[in-house]
């Protein structure tokens, strides 16, 4: 536990990747197999669920130094973080225990779960009085289910791939859903992962699908393109779709659905089952998952809906049905095409898409265009089609890992923010250094167009972001010489400022009175130019909203 | 009767007719140590130890009128008679014990209870009234000893110095700096010290302090050996063109304030050691019951949980409002003091343009050092 805790403490002093980088490099080298295994685990983000409730723990400190609960709270204030706090208050350790990490985990934390809060209390405390206090952090943030350090997978990665001498990428392969295992890290799941490389390469067992190749933000203006990445025809062009990226990999008479954050999903989604008979073992795709209606993308929300059940009963089956849009092939005929052309890629996954068919698989279409202008005036019609842009990808390019750039690059070139003319209408003191400054601000439109003399202003959205220090000195004086009420910080104000706000989505929802959501707004620009009445209405916000999302072709409830 | 009182000036005796650590100019005052935040220029006559004045006399100039007492040694001031006691906080630093007509005060300046090697230990003083310092008075701040964050920092430095990194310890130039010094492993590769640091070492020389050979990093003619160095910097060298000279460097920090893990990644160094000069809470307590005293007064720091805290332990605590600082102000004004010193060389000094030219940046980026500046006014 020492060991993992000391790691825990360079990793969290350090914000350099090659001290990290060392500092996990040192671990694994010294680190019994066993151990190692539940350090990947937490590196990589793997958590079990809490094992004891924070309440507890607090009690028991409090009991355990005799300090008045004010006091608690008073040094809680002053360090910021919970778990923190309480390894800093609780007495010190009678000795130092040597258990390593794994015996730590197996046999003194992970039988706490589910205890009666009584006998929790009472072995807990000799449990943490043996570990000194950097232990002691590490270990209750261990089973508080709150353990995070800034290290990224791919750096774990790294480091692994150093300590065994073998390539990163094909670590990274190996440590796909590892931290979905059902099962316990043991040793022998470590040492598989730093196992030598066999010469006939490595076949994937069972339904383990491949590290997932992400995109990087193209932020150009449309002229440079053509300077930058040369021509279009040198690319492939496809919708950039706002669903959840799966891999679907299919051996052995088996279906796997796997979703970017190496989580197993494939009970989520029934309809896909069916692909088991269509595709042939030793298939390896990689999409998006949506929900599709009419041949049309519906926005995430409904899907995040659907996430959301526990079960899923034929009704929401049948209003929410889900297809995957493939757009790459990983693996055909049992062999890793990574290494494929993306073109040649391309060409066996519509083949492959085209004798499948199966109205839950489909392509996701490409998109041609003589020059990026042209493109460009195409990607304007993303808002409308329930999209957030292209994403570009090389058609000579690998299928690279993460973020990786060596062997080709996704570019993901994004639509403009959504924007509106909203009317300031309530504002609220911020925080901090803007604690005196009334920057916090609640906007509307209005609920009809100008020819209605009975209108009104309906709030959608509240924005705090996106003016500099000198306009909201200004903005503040404004609020101040024109509030029309007080309630506790919030002032209600005459409406005589326009902004125009920006937001990267819009969706209905029925908890706001405006039956409209915005995601992500803030404030592009004052208007000053503008004045209140030419302000936008809700129905031009309604007009931003997908195709599909609106109103009349809504069926699902948002209870 | 209250023998001290808080005058806009500072803390005030009125038998005495004298004041201790004011912030403004005062006819008579009477100084605890030579921290920026406690010893201040412009007072007509000042009264401190002997032990403190070589450090006084540097900071505020030669020509002060300094009276000075030994540890122990009292003096008859209008009736009232008074003392100066170990702090063991810096060289010099002391308590003031005030008595008159029976009743008797001490006011601690800033102390640590654990001694070390560089100052004369504390020393508990009974009094019926205490006024305390509450620097670190909360109960998460709980020290190790120092041999133990001695032991850290050598092995930091050597597993540097084994991969031919340099090793930058930023701390606080008065006090810190000579207590880290009196605590390294000279045997791993040579020291060497900032301009802001290297004449307060000469000072604690000159005091009879021993400590270990220091160095400019100009008079290093094997450049070799900077890789397996030792740097002593004030915090405010950091990010400096300074520290270009050492190249692929690994840095730490010294302070009480390391014991926070935010604070520690705030400043942004590779490693944190939990060294202070103040007592922990488990130090102030045990000065604050050894007094005997009934009444504690509570100056700078985290004034109101220790006050709160006292009178739940059935002692009749209040705040004095001072503007005394934390470490943070105490090494800008160590800055401020720095800079009007004329850098001499010294024993182990062959340069006496290097340490100027050194000076000369660290005060140029103190001043941009906005974070500092508000702390100092804040408290
Ligand atoms: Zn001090
Ligand atoms: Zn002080």
């Amino acid at each position: 536990m020492k060991a993992f805790a000391d790691l825990y403490y360079r990793l969290d002093a350090t914000t350099s990747s090659n001290a990290k980088l060392a500092a996990l490099r040192d671990y694994f080298l010294l680190a019994s197999a066993a151990d190692a295994a539940w350090a990947v685990y937490f590196l990589a983000g793997g958590r079990p669920r809490q094992l004891v409730p924070t309440k507890l723990l607090r009690a028991l400190t409090l009991s355990a130094s005799q300090l008045p609960e004010w006091l608690f709270e008073e040094s809680y204030h002053a360090v910021g973080d919970l778990a923190e706090t309480m390894a800093l208050l609780l007495p010190d350790a009678s000795h130092t225990s040597n258990q390593g990490l794994a015996s730590w985990v197996e046999n003194n934390l992970l039988p706490l779960r589910g205890l009666p809060p009584e006998t929790l209390s009472q072995q807990l405390l000799p449990l943490l009085l043996q570990l000194d206090q950097r232990s002691q952090l590490v270990c209750i943030k261990l089973i508080t289910g709150s353990f995070r350090v800034g290290v990224s997978r791919l750096l774990v990665t790294r480091a692994l791939a150093a300590v065994a001498g073998i390539d990163a990428k094909r670590i990274a392969q190996r440590l796909v859903g590892y931290t979905d295992l059902a099962a316990r890290p043991t040793a022998a799941h470590y040492l598989k992962l730093i196992a030598p490389v066999h010469e006939d390469g490595e076949t994937l067992s069972e339904g383990q699908p491949y590290p997932f190749f992400l995109a990087h933000p193209l932020q150009l203006p449309t002229e440079q393109l053509a300077a930058i990445l040369g021509g279009p025809e040198d690319w492939q062009v496809e919708w950039k779709w706002d669903g959840i990226r799966a891999q679907l990999v299919k051996r052995d008479g088996q279906l796997w659905l796997w979703s970017r954050g190496e989580e197993l999903v494939t009970e989520r989604f029934p309809e896909l089952h069916g692909l088991l008979q269509h595709l042939p073992d030793g298939t390896v795709l990689d999409g998006e998952l949506v929900v599709w209606k009419q041949g049309q993308v519906q926005p995430f929300a409904l899907l995040q809906q659907r996430l959301g059940r526990k079960t899923l009963n034929s009704k929401i089956l049948q209003n929410l049905p889900v297809v995957l849009l493939a757009y790459d092939l990983l693996e055909w005929q049992g062999q890793d095409w990574r290494e494929q052309a993306q073109s040649v890629r391309r060409t066996q996954l519509e083949e492959i898409v085209l004798s499948c068919q199966q109205p839950q698989l489909q392509i996701s279409p490409l998109i041609s265009g003589a020059s990026w202008q042209a493109l460009d005036k195409q990607r304007a019609a993303s808002s409308s089609l329930g999209v957030e842009g292209f994403m570009l990808k090389r058609k000579d390019a690998h299928y690279g890992i993460g973020r990786t750039k060596d062997v080709g690059v996704w570019w993901k070139w994004k639509i403009d923010p959504y924007t509106a003319d909203a009317v300031l209408i309530y504002a609220q003191t911020g925080h901090g250094r803007r604690a005196s400054l009334y920057t916090d601000y609640t906007f509307a439109v209005w609920d009809s167009p100008q020819d209605n003399p009975e209108r009104k202003l309906l709030p959608f959205a509240k924005a705090y972001s996106g003016l500099t220090d000198a306009e909201m000195r200004e903005v503040d004086a404004i609020i101040r010489k024109t509030t029309l009420e007080k309630f506790g910080p919030v002032r209600s104000v005459t409406p005589t400022m326009v902004f125009e706000l920006g937001f990267e989505g819009i969706a209905l929802s029925s908890r706001h009175k405006s039956g409209i959501a915005v995601r992500f707004p803030r404030m592009l620009r004052w208007r000053q130019d503008k004045p209140v009445a030419e302000a936008d209405t809700l129905q031009s916000l309604q007009a931003l909203l997908p195709q599909a999302a609106s109103p009349a072709s809504q069926e699902v409830d948002e209870s | 009767m209250d023998l001290i009182i808080a005058r806009p000036e500072g803390l005030y005796c009125p038998p005495g007719d004298f004041y201790i650590d004011p912030w403004r100019p005062v006819d008579r005052a009477v100084i605890t140590h030579g921290h920026g935040d406690h010893a201040r220029t412009g007072h007509q006559h000042y009264l401190a130890t002997a032990a403190g004045a070589g450090i006084l006399r540097k900071r505020l100039g030669e020509h002060i009128n300094l009276q000075t007492l030994e540890y122990g040694e009292s003096l008859q001031h209008h009736g009232v008679n008074i003392s100066l006691h170990p702090a063991g906080h810096v060289l010099g630093s002391a308590q003031v014990r005030v008595e008159y007509q029976g009743e008797v005060w001490v006011a601690s300046g800033d102390y640590k209870v654990e001694p070390d090697g560089t100052c004369t230990p504390f020393e508990s003083v009974r009094c019926h009234t205490f006024i305390t310092e509450s620097t670190f008075g909360l109960p998460i701040y709980r020290w190790q000893a120092q041999q133990q964050i001695f032991a850290d920092i050598n092995q930091w430095w050597q597993s540097n110095a084994e991969q031919n990194r340099a090793s930058v310890l930023f701390c606080y130039a008065f006090g810190k700096a000579q207590r880290v010094l009196s605590g390294l492993n000279q045997h791993i590769g040579p020291i060497l010290v900032h301009g802001a640091v290297e004449p307060l070492n000469q000072i604690y020389r000159q005091a009879g302090i021993a400590l270990p050979l220091t160095h400019y990093v100009s008079e290093i003619e094997d450049k070799a050996q900077i890789s397996k160095s030792l740097v002593l910097a004030p915090p405010s060298a950091q990010g400096t063109p300074w520290m270009k000279r050492f190249g692929d460097y690994s840095d730490a920090f010294a302070s009480g304030w390391m014991q926070l893990r935010g604070t520690r990644r705030r400043r942004g160094v590779d490693r944190g050691f939990i060294l202070s000069d103040h007592a922990d809470w488990p130090g102030l307590q045990t000065a604050i019951k050894a007094t005997g005293a009934e009444r504690v007064f509570v100056t700078h720091g985290q004034i109101h949980p220790m006050v709160r805290w006292l009178c739940e332990q059935g002692l009749d605590a209040q705040a004095f409002v001072t503007e005394y600082g934390e470490e943070a102000a105490e090494a800008e004004t160590d800055f401020a003091a720095e800079s009007a010193l004329s850098p001499e060389p010294s024993a182990n000094t062959s340069s006496a343009n290097q340490p100027a030219a050194e000076i000369a940046t660290t005060t140029a980026t103190t001043a941009t050092h906005p974070h500092l500046r508000q702390k100092a006014r804040r408290t």
